[in-house]
């Protein structure tokens, strides 16, 4: 193996090019099969009662007429789980206590937000599972609600929970509150670095919850037999966290539970928790039939998580020749109704883009009656970047600096020292600026009421335990199997890696997913660590095979092992020996495996360390229509550093895509509540995504500064991609209007009522 | 009440099915007649996951009822591939890497081959119109557009 971050760097092989991928025949004509195209003989549906009330105390509930309806096979609530201890566990990138999962997968004491399930039918058609969800009698005793951050913190706010104190203040508090957390980071004096500024800019900032949006909603099957075994197919970032958590809400042995995870359509996040799946399988044990579940739009609106809403303070003080000499900024994060909030790593990444001395960032984790928010593509960090690239904007204006220039002067760069603690390896920021600068997008004139707008974002990217295997078949050919759900090309990645590792065609690799019974624990897709973790687990595997032909040519050839070499998919003698004998390709090995020891393969069990962190700068114009307030996206550029892109379309569609849902979640998206607690629009008419019409071509530039950690230098790329379109498109809009936007959505009617508040002021 | 009886031709083949009045052409399509390709992403007409065409017309299958369909012919995403040989659309899906997760992909390909039959040199603008009623989440529409443009441009090559 070649040094890391040095491996495909020659221009030779699949890394680096844009293979077919081999998942795409069956993507194009309708053969793949994702969540809800799994069926078993036999199967009910199962249906689930949701809570009509934001806030309630569950008095009683009376199943038994939905249990008497011909055609309903199990009926579930509260009473068929078993109550968890409290107790933190990390998940990935946030933290989860099973005392609120088992709460969050069916209201025990509480229903504590519209949507919440509080009971689950399976019955043997749909129509009928609808009928029985009607006749369960569910007595609540309707409690005050609180929906806002800001009202949720106040001290005469509904408490949620009762055994919720803050964690995080000394002294312990000694009344329950919605705080579930506060935490501090510090570098330096901030106090002392806002002295020496000749400039400070302090502002308020706001951002509403959005939802992940992937179009498939969550399905689940499941059956579970009188042995007490069990199958599961569901589409899920992580079908071994899925097993992990079933196993534990319904008391079962892991080695028992068989979970395939099905082709996933979208998940951005929103897909690395359970939500039917531990309903599906209570449901099964109880009918001793198999259990189908599919979720509703509206459901997944109301009942999975979105990502929280915020109240952000910032404030940056700058020299004025432009050095960042102090950042504050306290956040405060919507958890939804149980602790767990992104917030800690909004806190983390606030600042962490640049080299600033001084630094202090204060993050609360605030519970209110909306569904749990879920992990959302960079969690926490899109809306604590959004208010710090929009303060940089305002810095570089009152400075008359340019925004590239600015950022430029102030990028955290290799030996920089994060305030989250970590001293950064080499970082492309600078490159990305560098690119940006040099694009036509930069250079070309504006028109009134058009604007343009800069910002970088920054994410940390994760590794992890990862296990793949490869195996060589009777006929040479290569079977790979990787545990992480393939959300966006992975198998295309995986595959052009393993192509090259072992030298052969790329056609003669065929990658599945495989289950929980075939491969070892293998976390999540997320964190952007799939293709980062799996080619490091395929590079072992690969190892382990060419070794193993190797020794076996020693045998055959009663060679010493540095008399044979293993090259572009041989085994190859070496000085005199080669006079001898000729090279063995792997399909000679496979031919003649019986002979020779068995079946030959590898298996990589890691624990992926080292994912360097990937920044990304954005450029965007937009064009804003003062008669409506609708704004229209005219040219939009991506540059962002990839490390070392294994498969480069793969690669620009998550920078694309990302820029796209930043796009939404700047200037539509919201999670819009009644005074009455109940969310108004739980639908894609009203909670309005872009579609093709709203956006432009997403310009992708690939910067590759190589991760020195990583065999051929990859960085995640997947979630960096949505931080920086916030700040991007807010500040391009301070240049279009006039206006500092610091609400977010920048919607139509928030627009409008801006640009006539301004009028009436001039 | 009993259930309807339907003829129809599903992708070139006579098909007969029962179905529920309330069940949509949607469901007929995905739990009686087994083809799953057509997906439900709202169930309400928003996100295009379902697009099929009914006698040539671009649909959203849940917004039709299964009962409505006797006697007309039905295309979905099953039928856009001949035996073997990929649809241009399917092929230059594929060569733009124009799919992340693939859940929408049916919808944009049965609707983008009911555009190229009606416009077979469409403009950005009108493929992006066109496209406005199927959502993406994955991929921000930029390769699906260069896709069907390119797909467009080998039809017309014929």
């Amino acid at each position: 193996m070649a040094e890391n971050g040095t491996n495909g760097t020659n221009g030779q092989g699949y890394v680096g090019t844009r293979t077919i991928r081999p998942d795409g025949v069956d993507k194009v004509t309708g053969r793949a099969r994702f969540g809800a195209d799994f069926n078993l003989p036999g199967q009910l549906i199962g249906k689930v009662l949701r809570s009509p009330h934001p806030h309630a105390r569950i008095v009683s509930i009376d199943t038994s007429k939905a249990e008497a309806l011909p055609g309903v096979k199990a009926v579930i609530t509260r009473d068929d789980f078993a109550d968890q201890s409290s107790e933190f566990i990390p998940a990935g990138e946030m933290m989860m206590n099973y005392r609120d999962v088992v709460r969050n997968v069916m209201a025990r004491e509480k229903a504590l937000y519209e949507g919440h399930a509080v009971a689950a039918v399976a019955a043997t058609s749909t129509a009928i599972a609808r009928r029985a969800l009607k006749l369960i009698d569910v007595k609540y005793e309707v409690l005050p609600h609180v929906i806002d951050v800001v009202e949720a913190m106040k001290p005469n706010a509904p408490v949620l929970h009762d055994d919720l104190f803050t964690a995080g203040v000394e002294p312990k508090p000694d009344k329950p509150s919605n705080v579930a957390k506060r935490i501090e980071i510090n570098l330096g004096d901030v106090e002392a670095g806002f002295k020496k500024a000749d400039v400070i800019v302090d502002r308020e900032f706001k951002t509403a919850p959005v939802h992940q949006g992937y179009i498939e909603p969550h399905a689940a099957l499941a059956t579970v037999s009188e042995d007490g075994s069990a199958e599961l197919w569901c589409c899920t970032q992580g079908h071994f966290i899925v097993r992990a958590h079933c196993a534990r809400l319904l008391g079962m042995d892991i080695a028992k539970i068989r979970v395939t995870a099905s082709e996933i359509g979208g998940g951005f996040g929103g897909k690395t928790v359970v939500y039917l799946e531990p309903l599906a399988l209570a449901l099964s044990r109880k009918a001793k039939r198999p259990v189908k579940m599919v979720m509703s739009r509206e459901e997944v609106f109301k009942a999975s998580g979105p990502t929280s809403g915020a109240t952000v303070k910032v404030k940056m003080g700058a020299t004025k020749d432009g050095k960042f000499v102090a950042g504050f900024a306290e956040l405060k994060y919507q958890a939804g109704a149980f602790q767990g909030s992104p917030v800690q790593p909004g806190v983390f990444c606030a600042y962490a883009p640049y080299d600033i001395e001084n630094v202090k960032v204060i993050g609360y984790d605030v519970v209110s009656n909306r569904p749990k928010v879920a992990a959302y593509r960079a969690p926490g960090a899109p809306i604590s970047e959004f208010a710090v690239e929009s303060v940089v904007d305002e810095i570089a204006k009152k400075l008359g600096i340019d925004g590239i220039q600015l950022r430029m002067m102030n990028a955290a760069r290799e030996g920089t020292k994060a305030a989250y603690g970590p001293k950064f390896g080499p970082l492309g920021l600078e490159e990305t600026l560098n690119s940006i600068k040099k694009t036509e997008h930069w250079n070309t004139p504006l028109r009134k009421w058009q604007g343009r707008g800069v910002a970088s974002g920054f994410w940390f990217n994760i590794g992890g335990e990862t296990c793949a295997s490869l195996t060589i078949n009777e006929d040479g050919t290569v079977s790979l199997m990787a545990g992480t759900p393939d959300i966006g090309g992975l198998r295309a990645a995986l595959t052009n890696v393993a192509a090259d590792e072992l030298g052969i065609p790329y056609e003669k690799v065929r990658p599945i997913i495989g289950d929980t019974g075939s491969l070892g624990f293998t976390f999540l897709t997320g964190g952007s660590r799939s293709a980062f973790s799996g080619s490091m687990a395929i590079v072992e595997a690969a190892k382990q095979i060419k070794t193993e032909l190797c020794a076996r040519a020693c045998k055959l050839w009663e060679a010493k092992p540095d008399q044979v070499e293993f090259k572009d998919g041989a085994v190859r003698p070496v000085g005199a020996l080669a006079e001898k004998v000729k090279p063995m390709s792997i399909a000679d090995f496979a031919k003649v495996a019986g002979k020779t020891g068995g079946p030959i393969g590898g298996y990589g069990r890691i624990n992926a360390q080292g994912a360097g962190p990937s920044l990304g700068t954005h450029l965007v114009d937009l064009e804003v229509d003062p008669e409506t307030g609708r704004v229209t996206i005219l040219r939009y550029t991506v540059a962002q550093d990839a490390g070392k892109a294994l498969h480069p379309a793969y690669v620009e569609g998550q920078f694309q895509g990302g820029a796209v849902q930043g796009i939404g979640w700047a200037l539509n998206e919201e999670y819009i509540y009644g005074d009455d607690g109940k969310l108004q629009n739980a639908g894609f008419l009203d909670y309005r995504m872009p579609v093709a019409s709203d956006v432009p071509m997403i310009d992708a530039i690939l910067v590759e500064v190589a991760n020195p950690k990583h065999p051929y230098g990859v960085r995640g790329v997947g979630e960096t991609p949505i931080v920086p379109p916030l700040g991007a498109i807010a500040n391009a809009m301070e240049q279009a209007t006039g206006t500092r936007f610091t609400e977010l959505p920048m919607s139509p009617p928030k627009v409008l009522k801006a640009l006539k508040e301004k009028a009436a002021k001039n | 009440m009993a259930k309807h009886h339907i003829e129809a031709v599903v992708n070139g083949d006579a098909v007969e099915f029962l179905c529920e009045t309330e069940e949509t052409l949607l469901d007929v399509l995905r739990d009686t007649l087994n083809l799953t390709g057509s997906k439900e992403g709202c169930a309400s007409g928003d996100c295009g996951a379902c697009s099929v065409t009914l006698d040539g017309r671009l649909v959203c299958s849940c917004l039709v009822l299964g009962c409505e369909v006797g006697g007309r012919r039905i295309e979905t995403i099953e039928g856009l591939a001949t035996g073997e040989k990929l649809h241009p659309l399917q092929q230059k899906f594929l060569e733009h890497a124009a799919l992340q997760c693939g859940i929408c992909t049916p919808g944009f390909l049965v609707a983008s081959k009911a555009l190229l039959e009606r416009s077979p040199n469409p403009t950005e603008h009108e493929i992006r119109f066109w496209l406005a009623g199927n959502l993406c989440r994955c991929t921000g529409y930029d390769k699906i557009v260069s896709a069907v443009q390119d797909a467009a441009a080998t039809l017309r090559k014929g």
